[in-house]
């Protein structure tokens, strides 16, 4: 069992960084996270979601889309475009979730040391609309209490 | 779901104060005086707390009564758990699944 944990931190009011170690070396986590086949393996989130779509156009102005489906009936979506692809180190793209959801620009780092690989995950928000999202992100971090507290709310209200 | 609705709704979360004003909401309307009751505040500072409450739209307050009923309204923290699970849960998830993945891929490169 792997004792790897993702880490979320906030590097500035509109940038948030998330980090994870894997026991792989680079060039397997690289193409884990850049092929089709792979990334439809494991990029599915919690439980019960499939990615029956799956478009990587790998290069820079290359497009890219992702499409989750649930068990329940539940759909989702991402979106963006790819600026700069220099394999196996660094992925700059464009993400959206979906039209409600702000723009990112997703910078995605791969480093190895003995043989373990570290991603990082720079997630920035290009508009002031974004910013004021990126801020509650923020809020995210240091109000854990508050979100269980609204489990607890959720669950009693069904 | 508006990001300035989120960011008050997270301000709104962010007291122990509030999150028990709600969670007494729980169990149905209540009054002012109803809910400063288990706190050693005054009316006055509970009724900031209810402000804020109800700016955030967690809570919606009666218009007929002088008293003024407060209830609880969920709609706000279903745009909240909605927007952070998707963040928080979707990579953590997604990576614990990485793990054995990139296994399953070392497995078959030795194979060949």
């Amino acid at each position: 069992m792997s004792t790897n944990t993702t880490t979320l931190t906030m590097v500035s009011d509109e940038e948030i960084a998330i980090s994870r170690a894997f026991d792989a070396p680079r060039q397997l986590v690289f193409e884990a996270h850049t092929k089709p086949e792979h990334v439809t393996q494991w990029l599915l989130g919690p439980e019960g979601w499939t990615m029956p779509l799956r478009e990587i156009d790998l290069r820079p102005g290359g497009s890219w889309r992702f499409a989750w489906q649930h068990a329940d009936g539940r759909k989702l979506e991402m979106t963006g475009v790819y600026r700069e692809v220099v394999p196996p180190f660094r992925i700059v793209n464009t993400e959206r979730w979906g039209p409600d959801w702000p723009e990112t620009v997703n910078t995605l780092q791969f480093s190895e040391e003995d043989g373990r690989t570290t991603v990082t995950q720079t997630v920035r928000y290009d508009s002031r609309e974004a910013r004021d999202a990126a801020l509650a992100t923020g809020m995210m971090s240091g109000v854990e209490r508050s979100y269980e507290l609204l489990d607890g709310l959720l669950a009693k209200q069904r | 779901m508006a990001t300035d609705q989120l960011s008050m709704t997270f301000a709104a979360l962010a007291d122990p104060t509030r999150r028990a004003i709600l969670g007494r909401l729980l169990d149905g309307s209540a009054t002012v005086k109803e809910l400063a009751a288990p706190f050693a505040m005054s009316g006055p500072a509970i009724s900031k707390h209810l402000r804020v409450l109800e700016r955030a739209g967690l809570i919606k307050r009666g218009r007929a009564a002088q008293w003024r009923p407060c209830e609880l309204d969920a709609t706000p923290l279903k745009g909240v758990t909605e927007w952070a699970e998707r963040y928080r849960q979707f990579w953590d998830e997604s990576y614990r699944r990485l793990d054995r993945y990139l296994d399953r891929m070392k497995e078959q490169g030795d194979e060949h």
